[in-house]
């Protein structure tokens, strides 16, 4: 801290201050871009949202609700003060808030997303790791491949393929879905999290059963993250693994082992913590195709449906959220990074 | 003798012209490019990929693509390779057709994508000021967005439609482009030939066209193609949930979504048009990996 | 004082297998280092940081070592297996790099990775390593040991810096300490302090030390015995005191171009490279 310079603000103050102004600005961003999609591009925004079976009276009511007679500015402002209060808009498909609708669905991309980013940590990880220690060897090729695979395929027909295997085939998961049809609405939805509510109530059968729903849709979005972690770390690592104070720990005369994990991957974490928080961010969107194939009921089947039933509130709606998600988690990786690196402090 | 043979020509230590040199620039590039074999397995996807789109008109059985009831759903064998769809149709010459589309999508969305992102990259490199800070923010706000949802609300504002569809795609994808082509101009910016350029009396557009944006091309071109394999991925997602080319078109999306249906037993119908997505994608992310392994080989590609 | 070799180097080779062919860093070095100060001299290229990382079996992948005889108080570390080696790194023979900016991690505190170089080499405690490692902060000429303890690398000084390679590379009790380049990337006053605290160290332990620079006067300066290395092999060996009297031309090319403020000099003297030195010299191999 600077003595004697009392008019210069603490730094840290300034830095925070400085991440605020950039999330407000691309919220903004962001609400002008679904404000212009959902009020500017349809060639009349009334008939996009209350449906062309509506009544005259919804229309003009609508109609005044958008404030369309009046300048756009001042409908932007409208919207902006309508999502600041949580209020996205009514849906046409279920009459309800689709604020209220949203919420309900969320948590099960929640959860898929989550397990399926722990998937791709956990997994991806130490395959990127032994690429980069085997780098030129078979081990390296191997995970080259899968993670090219997982890159390249198309999530939903890699998750098409899946359910076809191993659960038509073989087996050995349950299908689409989260729940078996019977075990429905037994648990009380505390969270929203199957596992969790299911655990918390002690019903073992039913927490086993989301299990066994979850497991493959999770493999297969994991897949993808995973393909991408692996990818990174092993870039990351390649690096490191070059770098002179790797020299400097094995003239020290430790092993191998501790070269690689306590030095190497040690500043490569740091790096992680980003990948790793841009990964679940995009696993937030792939989600949309994962539910569609496995019929879960998350916030992408939410969207996709709202978008085949012209519902375009729960449409932008869904959007926004989603997109908020996107940002803060970006931003919260960022600066967790910024935490956790020694130079940058 | 050396110097008669194109082999002498390419490798002579003096070119005589721009375009000599320009040419062995090329040749030198490709023979570090052909060193990585799995790089030139993509390039030879991506080339068999617009061979076959070129010549789909020869390579198909029925042309027409028309519906043929008796012989639908045929499983793969001698005379349908791929087998046929619920219309009865040879997948393999959709497949072949779909080729076209795929080559469309790339191509439009390229044309779209690389001038915008050029464009506004090197303008804010180049004049930095308000005009960076403003043009950045406007970059950062599109990047912000989730690529696929953001092109559903587009398509879903717009109506469905293949050209909606590129529209949605090049306008979630052009950002990094203009983040790559800022770096660049940023850092050629202070070069003398950039002064000695303008000291000559070149206008700001005319050094901006003719001497930033060019050196910019080649990093542009390498993140374009890594970036291809996540458009075709993207357009697949919308084509499969209707949102891109219309039936009967045969897009490769929209055909794994018709034939999702008779998944389970009769597993070519989606499956087939899925490993032609994948190996497109496939040849398109080796492509840009050795490309990238050319330009820039310190960036940890092994 | 015992006057056997601490180390014996007998032919040694680095050659390295590149797409382009062969590359032989190390053509055939050979010599004996007891307790003192052996400076080996050369431009980039030379072979020198190799013939030290080959010591250490740290060569980079890729490269091949052969010597006839490569031995480190007893052991022969050529055939000696990983666990051996690992005992001597750092226990036995250490190294010192050129730029505490790259040579020491970024994430880790300086005092952990002092510890470190202990505790490898020990079972004693961490309470017994830190001890340790303020005492030796202390032995450096470092002035606030507790606070250097926990700063990280990019927030001290080069000279500092450089001065924890040696606190770190001294902890496991060494007999031999290779200096890669230690001063060069320094400034000419911060270079004086490290060499004598460097010096220091070494005089006090009755270490033997391998101090490998592109830099003749610093070397000959610095050390008792100079070995002059170009091309891969030794050109010339010869007291530091005796430099003046060297009688292989490279070396005399070295002196002539070395700017001398007494005496009158028109031009700086260019050196005129002779094939012939490339050539490799006697011995099979």
């Amino acid at each position: 801290m600077a003595a004697g310079s009392s008019l210069a603000l603490p730094p840290k103050l300034v830095k925070i201050g400085g991440v605020i102004a950039s999330l407000v600005l691309t919220f903004i961003g962001l609400t002008a871009i679904t404000f212009t999609i959902g009020r500017v591009m349809p060639a009349d925004p009334v008939l996009a949202i209350v449906g062309d079976r509506a009544s005259q009276e919804v229309y003009d009511q609508v109609f005044l609700q958008l404030g369309l007679d009046k300048p756009v500015y001042i409908q932007y402002s409208k919207y902006l003060g309508q999502l600041l209060q949580g209020d996205l808009g009514t849906s046409i498909m279920t009459a309800q808030p689709v604020a209220e609708d949203i919420l309900r669905f969320f948590p099960a991309t929640l959860e898929l997303a989550t397990v399926a980013t722990l998937l791709g940590v956990f997994v991806g990880i130490p395959m990127g790791v032994l690429a980069a220690v085997k780098q030129g060897r078979w081990p390296d090729h191997v995970v080259r491949v899968i993670g090219l695979i997982g890159y390249s395929a198309p999530i939903f027909w890699l998750g098409m393929i899946a359910l076809l295997v191993f659960y038509a085939k073989l087996g050995w998961v349950a299908g689409p879905g989260r729940l078996d049809v019977y075990y429905d609405s037994i648990v009380d939805p505390v969270s929203g999290i199957l596992l969790l509510d299911a655990a918390l109530a002690g019903e073992w059968d039913i927490f086993h059963n989301a299990l066994d729903h979850l497991i493959l849709p999770a493999s297969i979005l994991g897949t993808f993250a995973l393909a991408y972690i692996a990818r990174m770390t092993r870039s990351f690592m390649l690096d490191q693994l070059s770098q002179e104070y790797i020299l400097t720990a094995r003239v020290k005369g430790m092993p191998e082992w501790q070269v690689i994990w306590g030095h190497a991957f040690r500043n490569v974490l740091v790096q992680l913590i980003t990948i790793i928080g841009l990964t679940y961010a995009s696993l937030l969107e792939g989600s949309v195709l994962t539910e569609t194939i496995f019929s879960w009921p998350g916030i992408g089947l939410y969207i996709t449906n709202s978008l085949f039933n012209n519902d375009m509130n729960a449409v932008l709606g869904g959007t926004i959220v989603v997109g908020v998600c996107f940002v803060g988690i970006n931003m919260l990786s960022d600066l967790l990074y910024k935490l956790v690196d020694p130079r940058v402090r | 003798m050396s110097a008669l043979t194109l082999r002498g020509w390419l490798l002579a230590e003096s070119p005589a012209s721009k375009a000599q040199a320009r040419c062995q620039r090329l040749f030198i590039g490709w023979l570090a490019f052909r060193r990585n074999p799995v790089a030139v397995i993509g390039l030879l996807i991506i080339v068999s990929l617009v061979l076959i789109a070129l010549l789909a008109p020869w390579l198909t059985l029925n042309a027409a693509l028309e519906p043929d009831l008796a012989n639908r759903l045929i499983p793969p064998g001698s005379q349908h390779w791929f087998g046929t769809d619920e219309l009865g149709r040879d997948i393999l010459d959709r497949i072949i057709w779909g080729s076209r589309i795929t080559l469309y999508i790339v191509g439009l969305v390229s044309i779209i994508v690389v001038p915008i992102g050029l464009l506004i990259g090197v303008v804010a490199g180049y004049v930095g000021g308000w005009v960076d800070n403003v043009l950045m923010r406007l970059t950062d706000i599109f990047l912000a967005f989730p690529r696929l949802i953001l092109a559903m609300a587009l398509v879903a504002a717009l109506g469905p439609g293949l050209e909606n569809a590129v529209l949605a795609i090049a306008l979630t994808t052009w950002s990094p482009f203009a983040r790559i082509a800022r770096a660049e101009a940023l850092t050629i910016r202070n070069s003398d030939f950039i002064l000695a350029a303008r000291m000559q009396g070149v206008s700001t557009a005319g050094i901006l066209a003719r001497h930033v944006a060019p050196l910019c091309m080649s990093s542009v071109i390498v993140r374009l193609t890594l970036d291809m394999a996540g458009i075709i991925l993207t357009a697949a997602g919308l084509g499969f949930l209707g949102l891109g080319a219309q039936p009967p078109t045969p897009e490769w999306g929209a055909m794994i979504s018709l034939g999702r249906q008779y998944l389970i037993d009769q597993w070519w119908v989606p499956t087939m048009p899925g490993i032609a997505i994948l190996v497109v994608s496939l040849g398109f992310n080796l492509l840009g990996d050795g490309l990238r392994d050319v330009f820039d080989p310190k960036s940890g590609g092994g | 004082m015992d006057n056997s070799p601490l180390l014996s180097v007998e032919d040694l080779h680095v050659t390295y297998h590149t797409p382009t062919g062969l590359v032989q860093a190390v053509k055939g070095v050979s010599f004996d280092l007891g307790r003192e100060k052996l400076g080996i001299v050369g431009e980039s290229g030379s072979g020198k940081s190799q013939t030290g990382r080959a010591i250490l079996g740290l060569t980079a992948p890729g490269g091949v070592v052969r010597a006839k005889r490569l031995e480190f108080d007893g052991i022969n570390l050529l055939h000696a297996d990983q666990r051996t080696l690992r005992r001597v790194r750092g226990g036995g023979i250490s190294m010192i790099m050129q730029d505490p900016k790259y040579s020491l991690n970024p994430v880790m505190t300086v005092g952990k990775q002092i510890e470190e170089a202990f505790l490898v080499h020990s079972n004693d405690s961490k309470a017994e390593a830190r001890r340790r490692t303020l005492e030796m902060l202390r032995a450096v000429r470092i002035r606030e040991p507790e606070r250097v303890y926990e700063a990280y690398p990019h927030e001290v000084s080069g000279g500092m810096g450089q001065r924890i390679m040696i606190a770190m590379m001294m902890m496991p009790e060494p007999s031999i300490i290779i200096a890669d380049e230690p001063t060069s990337a320094l400034d000419v006053t911060v270079q004086l302090q490290v060499l004598a605290v460097l010096d220091d160290m070494i005089s006090e332990r009755g270490m033997g030390l391998i101090f490998i620079s592109h830099d003749l006067n610093l070397i000959a300066s610095f050390c008792d015995r100079i070995l002059i290395m170009y091309g891969g092999q030794v050109m010339e060996e010869c007291r530091a005191a005796e430099l003046a009297q060297a009688k292989h031309p490279y070396t005399r090319g070295l002196l002539d171009c070395l700017p001398r403020l007494d005496g009158a000099r028109e031009e700086l003297a260019v050196l005129q490279r002779d094939p012939v030195w490339l050539e490799t010299r006697g011995g099979s191999q």
